[in-house]
């Protein structure tokens, strides 16, 4: 049950994916282009899925997280920390140029494999190798870094 | 470059639908919809038991394609101008960044904004400048 219930939210995801255009790197890559606002080439649609999701995210978890307990799990798996180490900046600093490069980023990638496209396995086959990259980095024991308490994914 | 259409509705429609399966997930399963996260655990080492619960959810992303194209007959526009090698390195780039910085455009953008963390406030607004740098030196620098 859980299961068909994921693959549905996931089903959700990936069709607000497409509908937005976030599916369609060309459109990314012409929002990201702020040097193509004085040609007119600008597409600012992104900004409105941004909105579009921001918005019913932050109405709906301020209700879902008054719940007792989620519907299937035991426990609110809500990310605690507010520290700004140089990970958190380093890390979306990367993944920000490659993004800008393909257009691409994980959600889009993704659900591009449902269109049957080459490119877009080539990419999921590159991500999910540099994926697992960092997590061995991460995990790697070291004496300069500070003990982290927390999973080394959270957000 | 290739031209694109200025599509406000679809796009806060589309992204309402995004925000209600965060919500959604969230709602179910207590954990936040941030997709590098989720794909990212599909590989060992593993933390929990949740793989088949992240398996289900990645195949409805994969899926989503699938079922637009059953219901309407069509898929829309998806143009992929990279060629081999930048797709390449741009998929090692988004891969090692989104779990090196813990999320991507879902779970910073999204699901850390949502929540007012500065942590996701000061992602999105890293990952939107290098991203927005990367463009501009590609097609106005070259």
């Amino acid at each position: 049950m859980t299961i068909l219930v994921q693959f549905a939210i996931g089903l959700i995801f990936g069709l607000g994916l497409i509908i937005s255009g976030m599916s369609n790197p060309a459109k990314v890559l012409n929002f990201l282009d702020v040097g193509g606002i004085p040609a007119g080439t600008w597409d600012a649609s992104l900004a409105f899925v941004m909105a579009g999701a921001v918005a019913v995210t932050f109405i709906g978890f301020s209700h879902v997280l008054k719940l007792p307990r989620p519907f299937f799990a035991e426990r609110f798996y809500v990310p605690a920390r507010k520290d700004i180490d140089p990970r958190i900046v380093v890390g979306p600093a990367i993944f920000g140029i490659g993004w800008g490069l393909a257009g691409f980023c994980p959600g889009p990638a993704l659900t591009a494999l449902g269109f049957g496209s080459r490119s877009a396995f080539v990419f999921v086959a590159a991500m999910c190798a540099g994926m697992m990259l960092a997590r061995f980095i991460a995990n790697l024991p070291s004496s300069a870094r500070v003990a982290a308490p927390t999973d080394p994914l959270e957000t | 470059m290739i031209a694109t259409s200025f599509t406000p509705v679809a796009s806060l429609l589309g992204g309402a639908l995004i925000g209600l399966s965060a919500v959604l997930l969230m709602w179910a399963t207590g954990r936040i919809a941030g997709v590098s996260g989720i794909a990212a655990r599909l590989f060992p080492p593993y933390e929990d038991r949740e793989l088949a619960g992240r398996l289900a959810f990645v195949a409805g992303l994969v899926a989503a394609p699938l079922l637009v194209l059953l219901v309407t007959g069509r898929l829309p526009a998806q143009t992929i101008a990279a060629t081999t090698p930048v797709l390449i390195i741009a998929g090692l780039l988004v891969g090692f960044g989104s779990v090196w910085g813990s999320g991507c455009t879902s779970g910073h953008g999204v699901c850390g904004l949502s929540r007012l963390s500065v942590r996701s406030l000061v992602a999105t607004i890293t990952f939107m400048a290098t991203g927005i740098a990367t463009v501009f030196v590609i097609r106005h620098w070259s």
